[in-house]
């Protein structure tokens, strides 16, 4: 990867950076968003949020309501094809854009290229912080131990399981876990979760039962819906690992409270 | 409409197309016919081919022994038996290869080339034809190597030539091409080719490995040459 | 065979009481998925024999109709015969006419999915002739009138004692006092019942891994060698197998079985790989005189041609069950049919309807797992999320979720309304949840807040935070 020489690039004409925050992101948990930025301005970007995104369709498009997912992939398209790349804290937005908007829209020339014209600029954040713009920060130290939760489309569909823990190596004397089911599904799944939720649980379960074995005391992610499901049962069931999206970490933003607790005195 | 013309006219009609004569690239196909990839633990020859054969088949849970000559079969055969405090009755193959074997060697042994019953505890068949690939043996069924002689005994030993191993799978089809065309008026295959990898097994209960389901517990593959 | 696919739901959830399955469920998944990936490791050849077997199965599955005539031929000539057959009643009333002309009273039988399917036990057990499973998992299911729960390994949800009561209440003509506390004598056991019954079979019948074209031969693949003593004791071999089973040749049967036995168990190649073609020779002293072959369609053909084709290419690994988060957690049973985990989600609707199995391919969260791993890379995701298109498209979703659905698309469509009501939702829930920064119960997250806390939002869209600080950046600029 030609990293250097891009940094150099970047000197005389700074890449135009779109965030897609994603639906998750936007309603739950703006921080991620804001830490992508930080992250996306220190690797000499450009960063612009076109504010008339919403949902990238994925909901609808798992649910069946091809419909819907057409609309909103072609929303989601004209609002950012006109940027340099599109970055997404979210394997699996990034993937529904990536992945799945041209065979959305294979049946229509048009809007095909379209489709495929964006593929190629849009990346999920690690991803674009180690193959495209590398961030020119000091990662400081992160004193907890750390065990990240592969997020399912993220791996599977563009390919993410090196650049996050490339990115988390990075922060000084980052203690990283790997747990042995690091790639196994967290249970979320978008709708099952609420569809199945018993199935789902176990699901959780399982997973937590591995990040338990790792020691970690904090789970790291690339997809909010994951880092929900997997705080949501881990309070639930009484246990005191943090969790985290890694944006925040990477961008040393951990001072805000993690998800799914209330703020602590002292910060992070 | 038959039942056949019923479900050849569904999937002509799937395919949007009417019955036709069977297009050339397929008569082709079927007569002419081509190895896909073989890997190259397949392509392998020589001494290293006859290793591979043993060190896979041993993997697999048979064991084996290498004799230069077909007249130390019988000492063979009762070492490992007495060795594994096996009964000493054979049921053998008629093949050619044994025909020639004198059994008084081994006077403990009594032989018979009577066709196995289920309560036959030890058989002794020559294979085709052995795959280094995976450690395979090769039986085709016959009047001399009847199938059931490789199904019915608890002990199965099983005779081998050292030539007649293979690399890869694609060589034994070859060779099953090239013998049975000779005299096989109804096409290439006999009956029955068996592929023997290791002696019988299942996991079925609990999950827990056990030999000897139905087949035979015990496979020794006598190498001779 | 009857299914309970519309009962999902209460299916996993006794699955999930059940401890004793869910610690067989556990083994398995940690068990053979490693065992597969040692077998994958140390074949380098093997992704590009995936990309093989995948190519030879659509080129037949194109060519279907040719490849099926060719197999005909090549059965008929070599003695034996082909009964092309629609349905689950014609397969059925064919079996049994060939049982009852050769005056059969029992007929052993080597696993086969497609037996399953048709419910040929009973049916041949109402008609006066005998069934004898004679695979050890399926053998000590049929003594507890229980479908298979996986498919290589049909009694994995049983524990030894289970199978030890088994024997202890059906082999009554034994010693009631016997040990049979470990697996080893539960074998031996079952090897000595079921010799006297393969030794006794008036009829042999078996299923097919694969029908090979070129040569008009079946494809027989097991462990335990059961398939070779089925067919190679009675006069009668009858093979009953779904018309997709057909490679064109006896190489690209090597290529599949290459694959095969490495995804399902992580073996080399499987113990017992045989081909029969046709009855015996005339101076074979051993084999069937009769060979039939049953060729079934019951449904495959309503699949050719639609977004469903490459379900066909399935050859029956089990590896997707092995790797199925969700198959991990309920098992096999609460699929409710002859099928289960991905391949079964993707199966099942398109031979029994969605009407009856609507909950399978909805029941996923479309990890990906087994599209990875399967060996014939069947896009497994993708057509359970086809499935959940048609039945949206036929208007068979439940009311409230389209509803939900369409308030949805109508919020996301609009950005601007969109992020109105979203802030305001936001802001609510992060004031009500501030303290804790979580919510242990909330109106209409019921089905969420079951068994999980919802984590509270941080307050504020992005969006309006973003518009909010570039608008104080402009002022502090000014």
């Amino acid at each position: 990867m030609a990293k250097k020489s891009q940094t150099a690039e970047t000197k005389h004409a700074k890449p135009h950076v779109a965030v897609f925050a994603t639906c998750l992101v936007d309603l739950q948990r703006p921080g991620i968003g804001f830490a992508a930025v930080k992250l996306l301005e220190a690797a000499g970007c450009r960063v612009s949020v076109p504010e008339n995104q919403t949902c990238c369709g994925q909901p609808a498009y798992n649910s069946g309501d091809k419909t819907t997912a057409v609309d909103l992939a072609k929303q989601m398209i004209a609002e950012f094809e006109q940027y340099d790349y599109v970055v997404v804290p979210s394997g699996s937005c990034g993937g529904m854009v990536k992945h799945h908007y041209p065979k959305l829209l294979a049946d229509n020339p048009h809007w095909f290229e379209r489709a495929t014209a964006l593929e190629n600029k849009t990346f999920e954040l690690t991803q674009f912080l180690c193959e495209k713009y590398e961030p020119d920060i000091a990662f400081k130290k992160y004193s907890k131990s750390v065990t990240y939760h592969d997020s399912c489309a993220g791996l599977r569909e563009l390919g993410i399981k090196q650049q996050p823990r490339q990115l988390l190596n990075k922060i000084n004397k980052i203690n990283l876990i790997e747990g042995e089911e690091a790639e196994t599904c967290c249970g979320f799944g978008g709708l099952f979760c609420v569809k199945y939720p018993e199935i789902s649980t176990k699901m959780t379960d399982a997973k937590i039962d591995d990040i338990v074995k790792t020691g970690a005391e904090t789970v790291i992610g690339g997809d909010l819906g994951c880092l929900m499901t997997i705080a949501g049962r881990l309070k639930r069931r009484g246990l005191d690992i943090e969790v985290r999206h890694i944006a925040e970490l990477l961008a040393d933003m951990t001072d805000q409270a993690a998800i799914a607790e209330g703020p602590k005195a002292g910060g992070g | 409409m038959t039942a056949r013309d019923d479900i050849l006219d569904k999937i002509r009609r799937a395919h949007g197309r009417g019955s036709m004569n069977t297009p050339e690239n397929i008569r082709d196909r079927l007569q002419s016919p081509k190895a896909n990839i073989i890997p190259n633990r397949g392509k392998i020859s020589g001494d290293d081919k006859i290793k591979q054969f043993i060190d896979e088949a041993e993997r697999v849970e048979a064991t084996t022994k290498s004799i230069s000559d077909i007249n130390a079969l019988p000492d063979a055969i009762a070492t490992y038996l007495k060795e594994n405090n096996l009964p000493a009755a054979l049921k053998i193959s008629t093949d050619p290869l044994l025909s020639g074997v004198d059994w008084k060697k081994a006077p403990v042994l009594t032989v018979s080339t009577e066709p196995v019953d289920g309560a036959d505890e030890v058989g002794v068949s020559v294979a085709f034809s052995g795959v280094a690939e995976t450690g395979t043996l090769v039986f085709v069924s016959s009047p001399e190597n009847p199938t059931r002689l490789n199904f019915y005994p608890i002990t199965h030993i099983a005779v081998i030539r050292v030539d007649d191993i293979t690399g890869a799978y694609e060589d034994v089809w070859q060779k099953i091409r090239q013998t049975n065309n000779a005299h096989n008026a109804t096409g290439i295959m006999p009956r029955t080719v068996n592929f023997i990898t290791g002696p019988s097994r299942t996991a079925d209960i609990e999950q827990t490995l056990l030999l000897g389901a139905h087949g035979p517990q015990r496979l020794h593959i006598i190498l001779v040459g | 065979m009857q299914s309970t696919s519309k009962q999902f739901p209460e299916n996993a959830h006794e699955a999930l009481q059940d401890e004793g399955l869910q610690q067989a469920l556990q083994k398995l998944s940690t068990g053979f998925p490693l065992k597969r990936l040692q077998a994958a490791k140390r074949l380098p050849e093997f992704e590009a024999l995936r990309d093989q077997a995948r190519n030879i199965k659509n080129h037949v599955l194109e060519n279907l109709d040719y490849y099926l005539e060719q197999f005909e031929d090549k059965v008929t000539k070599s003695g034996g015969h082909v009964h092309w057959c629609r349905n689950s009643d014609e397969a059925r009333q064919t079996i049994l006419d060939i049982c009852q002309k050769a005056n059969a009273k029992t007929v052993t039988k080597s696993k086969s999915m497609i037996g399953e399917e048709i419910a040929i036990n009973d049916f041949l057990e109402t008609n006066g002739v005998t069934p004898i499973e004679t695979d050890l998992g399926e053998y000590i299911i049929q003594l507890r009138h229980e479908p298979p729960s996986h498919i290589i390994a049909p009694a994995i949800h049983l524990s030894k004692q289970q199978v030890a009561e088994t024997f202890l209440k059906q082999h009554v003509n034994l010693d009631p006092d016997r040990d049979l506390d470990q697996p080893r004598q539960l074998l031996e056991e079952a090897r000595e019942q079921l010799r006297q019954k393969f030794l006794q079979a008036d009829v042999g019948l078996t299923g097919a891994n694969m029908l090979v074209a070129e040569t008009g031969s079946n494809v027989l693949v097991t462990n335990e060698g059961n398939a070779d003593l089925t067919y190679g004791v009675p006069k009668v071999h009858i093979v009953v197998a779904s018309l997709e089973k057909i490679v064109p040749t006896l190489e690209d049967a090597t290529t599949v079985l290459r694959v095969l036995a490495r995804s399902a168990t992580g073996q080399e190649m499987s113990v017992y790989t045989t081909f029969c073609t046709g009855p015996k020779r005339p101076e074979d002293t051993d084999g069937p005189e009769q060979y039939h072959v049953v060729l079934l369609d019951n449904g495959r053909t309503d699949l050719i041609a639609t977004e469903f084709q490459e379900m066909l290419r399935c050859i029956r690994c089990g590896a997707c069950l092995n790797h199925c988060p969700v198959y991990k957690a309920v098992g096999g049973h609460a699929y409710g049919w002859v099928y289960s985990g991905p391949m079964g989600a993707v199966l099942i609707p398109g031979l029994i309807g969605m009407d009856e199995a609507s909950h399978l391919p909805n029941a996923s969260t479309l990890c990906g797992r087994c599209e990875s791993i399967c060996p014939m890379r069947i896009p497994l995701p993708k057509m359970l999320r086809d499935w959940r298109t048609r039945n949206y498209q036929q208007g068979k979703t439940g009311i409230k979720s389209r509803y939900a659905m369409a308030a949805w698309a109508f919020m996301a469509k609009r950005p601007k309304l969109y992020h109105g009501v979203m802030g305001i939702i936001s802001s609510v829930l992060s004031k009500l949840g501030k303290k804790y920064g979580r919510f242990k119960s909330l109106p209409a997250a019921g089905a969420w807040c079951e068994s999980r806390d919802l984590p509270a939002p941080q307050g504020g869209t992005f969006i309006q935070q973003w518009q909010t600080r570039r608008k104080q950046d402009r002022e502090q600029s000014l």
